[in-house]
C-alpha cells in the first residue's frame, strides 16, 4: 500500500509533512518550480492561482506552500503556462480534467458542492430569522409579561 | 410547539453527523486520487530516452497494435521494487510495458533495471513530471491501460500485487 | 515499579470516578433543602481523583525523562540521545501521553471545581460533579482500555525509536498543551450546565459559577491557538500562518463557542437572560472539544493525520462522543423547555449587540463545521472534493464582518434598552475612522477587498475598543471591563497583523549563486555562504543571508534544511528577522543543478500583530477573571461578615437585619 507518497507522519499538526528520505529523488526541481516569473504580473497571477490549487500528494495544503517535489512539478506548470499566455481558468479546468474537483480548491458551484454553498444562505437566513425573532419583535412587546 | 421541536435540533444534527462519522469509520481509507482522463486519449508528448539501453516514449508509440501498459515509475521508488516480479510476469505473457520515469537519472535508472530487471520495451524520461501531470497521474507507480486508438482505458494506482496481475490481463483484453 | 503504580493510580482513579458519579447523583434523589447520605463523598472522590491522576501522569513524565525504555510507548516516542527538554515533551508527543494529559486535566478540573466551587446549591453542585465524573470514566476507559500509556515491552527495547523531529520544537512542545487544557477546561463548563439544567438552577449564581471556568479554558484556547499559528508559521516555511486545515479548525471551533459562551453567561450573570441559549452554548463548546479529538485521532478526514489512525480508537472516542454529546442533547432537548425565559430586553441594548454577536459566532461556527466535514459527507459517496482557504476566507467573513461592526458599538450601549441617537458621536467617530483608513489605503494601492476591509476595520475597532473607557475615571474602572477593552483592542492589533499580511506581503523565491544578492522590498538579501552543520539528532545544510535595510548595517540571517536520523526525515527552520514593522522571513531550499541555492524570502509587514493581538486578547481574558474572583472574594468576605454581624445581633436579641 506504500506508495512513494509522503508516507503520512504522525505530526500533531499535520499542515506540511516532513519529507520521508529513502523515497525520494535527488533530482533538481524543475526550472519554475522555486522561481518566479520575472513579469510582476504574471507572478501574482500565477501565485492566486497556485494558492487555490491543491497539492496531490500533500495532506492539506495548496502547491504554493509544499516542498513536495510534485508540487514543485505543478507549480512549473502553472508558471510556464502562464507565461505562455493561458489564463489561469485554463489551466485550473486542465488541471481539473486531470485530477477532478479534488485538485481545486477555488469553490464552484458543481452537483457535488452546491450543499456548501446552500447551507450559509440557510444560515444567513437562519440568523435574520432567530435576530428578528429576539429582537425584532422585543421593541413591540417589551412591556409585556413572558 | 415549534420551539420545542427546535430544541431537538442539535441532537438530530449530531446523530447525522454520528452516523456519517460511525460510517466512514468503517470504510477503507482510499487516499489515492484518481485520474478523470480515463477514456480520454494519450496528450501528446515525446520524451527522451530514460537511459542509453531503451529507446524514449511517445504519443505515436501507443497507436497501433494492440493495447499496451503505461508504467509510470521511478529509480527511487520503493514500491517500485516491490512490482518489478509482476511487471516481469506480464511481459511474459506478452504485454507490451512501456515507461515513464519520473524525475530520474540515465544512470540511476540503468542501475535499478540492472539489479531488478527490464519489462520495459521503451522508458521516456519525465524530468519535470510534465506527462505524468498530463496523464492525471499523481504517484510512483502507476499503472495505465492504453488501447491501440492511444485511449487510456484502466488505471491501476500504486505498486502491482500478484493477484492485480490477473486484473491488468483481463482489462487488457477489454482494451482489444 | 513506576510504570505499575502509575497504571494502579488511573484504575483507582477511575474506580473514584464511579464514586463520585453515584454519590453525586444521590444528591439528586432527595428533596430540596435534605441532605443525601451518601452525597458526602462526591467532593472527596473528586478532590483525590484529580490526585491520582495528575500522578499518573507525572509518572509518566518521569519515565520519558529516564528514557524507561521498557515502556512500549518510551521506546516508540522517544530516543536516549533526545535533549531532555523534547524527552519530556515527547509525553505528551503521541496519541497515549496526551490522552493521559487530557485525562490529567480533566481530573484536575474537576477536583478544581469540588476543592473551591461553594456558591451552588449542593443538588445542583451533586449533579455538576456527577456529569463531570461520569465525562471523566468514559475517558478512563478509553485510555486503560484502548491506549494504555504504562504498557511494557516483554523485552525492553535496546534504543528508542525516536521522536518526530516536527515536534522537537518548542513552540510545538507548548501549544498543544495548553489547547488541551483548554478543551478540558471546557469539561467543567459542560458539566456546570449539565447540572444546572438536571436541577432547573439556570440563574445568575449559576452564571458567575460558571464564568471564571469558561474565561480560563477560553484563555489557554486562545493563547494555544495563537501559538500553533506561531508555530505553523515558522515551522512550516512557506509563511503561512492559518491553514484552515481540519487540526486547526478543530482548535478554533471550540474557541469559537467558547468565545460565545463567554459574552453569554456574562449575559446571564448580569442580566439573567439567554438561559437556554448559555447552556446549548455550554454543551455546544465542549462537544466541538471532544469532536475536535475525534476528528484529529480517528483519521475519518483524509488530510488529518495527528496521531497514528485507528479506526478501534476511533470508534471508541465516536461512542463517547455519542455518549455524552448524545446524551447532553437529549436532556437539552427535553429540559430547556422547562427552564423559564430569562429577563427581557431590547434589540438596541447591550444585551441585542452580545445576542447579534452570538448568533454571528455560532454562524461562523457552523461555516467552519460544514467546511471541515463536508469532504468526509462526499467521500461517503465517492467523491472527493476540497475544502480551503478560498470557501472559509470569504464565507466565514460574511458573518465575521457585521460582527465585528457590532463588536465597536456593542460596549457602548447600556444594558435593557438603549437609544442609538445616545451614542452618535462615537458611531459617527468609528465610521469616519473605518472609511477613512479605507479611503488612505485604497489611494496608495489597489488590494484584495478582504484585507483592505480589513486595513479599514482594525483601527476602527482599536478606537472603539478603548471608547468604553471615555469619561470615567480610569482608576475606578473595575479589571473585568479593562479585560475587554484590552481583548477587544487585541482583536483589532490581531486582525490589523492579518490584513497588513493579506495586503502588503512581498516575495522573493529565487536561485541564488554564493556571493549573490536578492532584492525584497526594502531589504537587500546577499548569500554569503551555504556550510552544513550539525546537531544532536540531525546534520543540515545552514546558509548564511546578510540582510541590509536600505543603506543599514547588514544583519546575518541563518535558515537551515534540516535532515534527521531517527526517524530519517527533512526540515526546513527559517529564519526570521523581526523588526517592529514586520518580519522578514528566510528559507534555504535545494541546490540547482547549476550549483546555485533555492532560497525564499519574504517581507511580511507586521505580520507579528497577528500573535500580539492573540497575546492581548488572552490577557484581556486573565484580567477579566482576576476582576471577577476579586469580586467574588470581596462579596464572601462581606457575607461573611454579615452573617457574623447578624449572630451578633441575635445574640443581643435585636430584630434581624434583613438580608440584601
Amino acid at each position: 500500500m506504500i506508495r512513494a507518497a509522503f508516507a503520512a507522519m504522525l505530526v500533531l499538526l499535520a499542515v506540511l509533512l516532513p519529507r520521508p528520505l529513502g523515497a525520494q529523488d535527488t533530482m533538481p526541481p524543475a526550472p519554475y518550480a522555486y522561481n518566479q516569473l520575472d513579469d510582476p504580473r504574471l507572478e501574482a497571477e500565477a501565485a492566486a492561482l497556485m494558492h487555490t490549487l491543491r497539492c496531490l500528494k500533500c495532506q492539506s495544503q495548496s502547491i504554493a506552500d509544499s516542498d513536495a517535489p510534485m508540487a514543485g512539478d505543478m507549480r512549473h506548470q502553472v508558471r510556464s503556462r502562464i507565461l505562455a499566455g493561458e489564463s489561469p481558468d485554463q489551466i485550473r479546468s486542465w488541471l481539473i480534467a486531470r485530477y477532478g474537483d479534488y485538485v481545486s480548491y477555488e469553490p464552484e458551484v458543481s452537483s457535488t458542492t452546491w450543499p456548501l454553498f446552500a447551507v450559509p444562505v440557510l444560515v444567513i437566513l437562519l440568523v435574520a430569522g432567530v435576530l428578528l425573532r429576539r429582537l425584532g419583535k422585543r421593541r413591540s412587546d417589551a412591556g409585556e409579561a413572558a | 410547539m415549534k420551539n420545542r421541536l427546535l430544541l431537538w435540533v442539535p441532537l438530530a444534527l449530531f446523530a447525522f453527523f454520528a452516523g456519517l462519522a460511525g460510517y466512514m469509520l468503517t470504510q477503507e481509507k482510499d487516499q489515492f486520487v484518481e485520474s478523470t482522463m480515463i477514456g480520454q486519449p494519450l496528450p501528446d508528448f515525446a520524451l527522451e530516452p530514460a537511459f542509453e539501453g531503451l529507446p524514449g516514449a511517445a504519443k505515436a508509440d501507443f497507436v497501433g497494435g494492440g493495447p499496451r501498459l503505461l508504467n509510470v515509475w521511478a529509480s527511487w521508488c520503493l514500491p517500485c521494487i516491490a512490482e518489478a516480479p509482476q511487471l516481469e510476469a506480464l511481459k511474459a505473457q506478452g504485454v507490451e510495458i512501456i515507461g515513464i520515469a519520473i524525475r530520474d537519472r540515465p544512470e540511476d535508472v540503468a542501475n535499478f533495471l540492472a539489479a531488478h530487471g527490464n519489462p520495459y520495451s521503451r522508458i521516456g524520461s519525465d524530468r519535470i513530471s510534465e506527462v505524468q501531470l498530463a496523464i492525471g497521474s499523481s504517484g510512483v507507480p502507476e499503472t495505465f491501460v492504453i488501447d491501440a486508438k492511444g485511449v487510456i482505458r484502466y488505471q491501476h494506482i500504486g505498486d502491482i500485487r500478484a493477484d492485480d496481475v490477473a486484473v491488468l490481463l483481463a482489462e487488457l483484453e477489454k482494451a482489444k | 515499579m513506576i510504570a505499575e503504580i502509575g497504571l494502579a493510580a488511573l484504575w483507582l482513579a477511575a474506580a473514584l470516578a464511579v464514586l463520585q458519579m453515584v454519590s453525586g447523583a444521590m444528591a439528586l434523589r432527595v428533596p430540596e433543602g435534605e441532605a443525601a447520605p451518601l452525597a458526602i463523598y462526591t467532593r472527596p472522590a473528586a478532590i483525590v481523583q484529580a490526585f491520582l491522576a495528575v500522578l499518573a501522569f507525572f509518572l509518566l513524565l518521569y519515565s520519558f525523562a529516564v528514557t524507561d525504555l521498557s515502556i512500549k510507548l518510551v521506546a516508540t516516542n522517544s530516543h536516549s540521545m533526545k535533549p531532555l527538554i523534547y524527552k519530556l515533551t515527547g509525553t505528551w508527543g503521541n496519541h497515549e501521553g496526551s490522552m493521559l494529559l487530557w485525562v490529567g486535566v480533566l481530573a484536575a478540573s474537576g477536583g478544581l471545581l469540588a476543592a473551591f466551587e461553594k456558591r451552588l446549591p449542593e443538588r445542583t453542585m451533586g449533579a455538576t460533579l456527577a456529569v463531570q465524573g461520569f465525562v471523566a470514566l468514559g475517558f478512563y476507559a478509553f485510555l486503560l482500555l484502548s491506549s494504555n500509556p504504562f504498557e511494557r515491552l516483554p523485552v525492553p527495547a535496546v534504543e528508542g525509536t525516536g521522536l518526530n523531529p516536527l515536534l522537537q520544537d518548542i513552540g510545538l512542545a507548548i501549544h498543544p498543551p495548553t489547547l488541551y487544557a483548554g478543551y478540558v477546561g471546557l469539561s467543567v463548563a459542560f458539566s456546570l450546565a449539565m447540572g444546572a439544567l438536571l436541577t432547573r438552577e439556570v440563574n445568575p449564581s449559576f452564571a458567575r459559577a460558571m464564568r471564571p471556568w469558561v474565561l480560563g479554558a477560553w484563555v489557554l484556547l486562545t493563547l494555544g491557538i495563537t501559538a500553533g499559528s506561531f508555530w505553523a508559521y515558522y515551522e512550516l516555511g512557506w509563511g503561512g500562518w492559518w491553514f484552515w486545515d481540519p487540526v486547526e479548525n478543530a482548535s478554533l471551533m471550540p474557541w469559537l463557542a467558547a468565545t460565545a459562551l463567554m459574552h453569554s453567561v456574562s449575559v446571564l450573570a448580569a442580566r439573567d437572560a439567554l438561559r437556554t441559549w448559555t447552556i446549548m452554548l455550554g454543551v455546544l463548546a465542549f462537544s466541538m472539544s471532544m469532536l475536535g479529538t475525534f476528528l484529529v485521532r480517528s483519521g475519518v478526514l483524509t488530510s488529518v493525520h495527528a496521531f497514528a489512525v485507528d479506526p478501534e480508537r476511533g470508534s471508541f472516542i465516536l461512542a463517547l462522543l455519542g455518549l455524552y454529546i448524545g446524551g447532553a442533547f437529549t436532556i437539552f432537548a427535553l429540559r430547556a423547555g422547562a427552564v423559564a425565559e430569562g429577563k427581557r430586553f431590547a434589540a438596541t441594548s447591550r444585551e441585542g449587540a452580545l445576542v447579534f454577536n452570538n448568533v454571528m459566532l455560532s454562524a461562523i461556527l457552523a461555516i467552519v463545521l460544514l467546511g471541515t466535514l463536508y469532504p468526509l459527507l462526499t467521500e461517503a459517496f465517492d467523491v472527493r472534493v476540497s475544502v480551503g482557504p478560498p470557501y472559509f476566507n470569504p464565507a466565514s467573513a460574511i458573518f465575521a464582518i457585521p460582527m465585528l461592526l457590532v463588536m465597536a458599538v456593542g460596549p457602548l450601549l447600556r444594558w435593557r434598552a438603549d437609544k442609538p441617537a445616545r451614542i452618535q458621536f462615537e458611531m459617527l467617530l468609528i465610521a469616519a475612522v473605518l472609511i477613512g483608513a479605507i479611503a488612505l489605503v485604497s489611494f496608495f494601492g489597489s488590494y484584495p477587498f478582504l484585507p483592505l476591509l480589513g486595513l479599514g476595520l482594525a483601527p476602527a475597532l482599536a478606537v472603539a475598543a478603548v471608547l468604553p473607557l471615555r469619561g470615567r475615571n480610569l482608576r475606578r474602572v473595575p479589571a473585568a471591563t479593562w479585560g475587554m477593552v484590552l481583548a477587544h483592542f487585541g482583536v483589532a492589533v490581531s486582525l490589523f497583523g492579518m490584513a497588513c499580511e493579506g495586503a502588503f506581503t512581498q516575495e522573493r523565491l529565487a536561485a541564488v549563486a554564493p556571493g549573490g544578492t536578492e532584492q525584497v522590498g526594502d531589504f537587500s538579501v546577499t548569500l554569503e555562504s551555504v556550510a552544513p552543520v550539525a546537531g544532536p539528532n540531525w546534520t543540515a545544510i545552514e546558509a548564511r543571508l546578510a540582510v541590509r535595510q536600505g543603506d543599514g548595517e547588514p544583519v546575518i540571517l541563518s535558515p537551515q534544511a534540516r535532515n534527521f536520523w531517527s526517524p530519517p526525515q527533512a526540515t526546513s527552520e527559517s529564519a526570521l528577522l523581526t523588526k517592529w514593522n514586520g518580519q522578514l522571513y528566510a528559507v534555504i531550499g535545494n541546490q540547482a543543478e547549476d550549483g546555485r541555492w533555492q532560497i525564499r524570502v519574504w517581507w511580511k509587514p507586521f505580520v507579528t500583530f497577528i500573535w500580539y493581538g492573540g497575546i492581548l486578547i488572552a490577557l484581556g481574558g486573565v484580567l477579566a477573571i482576576a476582576g471577577r474572583v476579586r469580586v467574588d472574594v470581596k462579596r464572601r468576605k462581606a457575607v461573611k461578615l454579615g452573617d457574623a454581624r447578624r449572630a451578633d445581633l441575635e445574640a443581643l436579641g435585636a430584630a434581624p437585619v434583613p438580608a440584601e
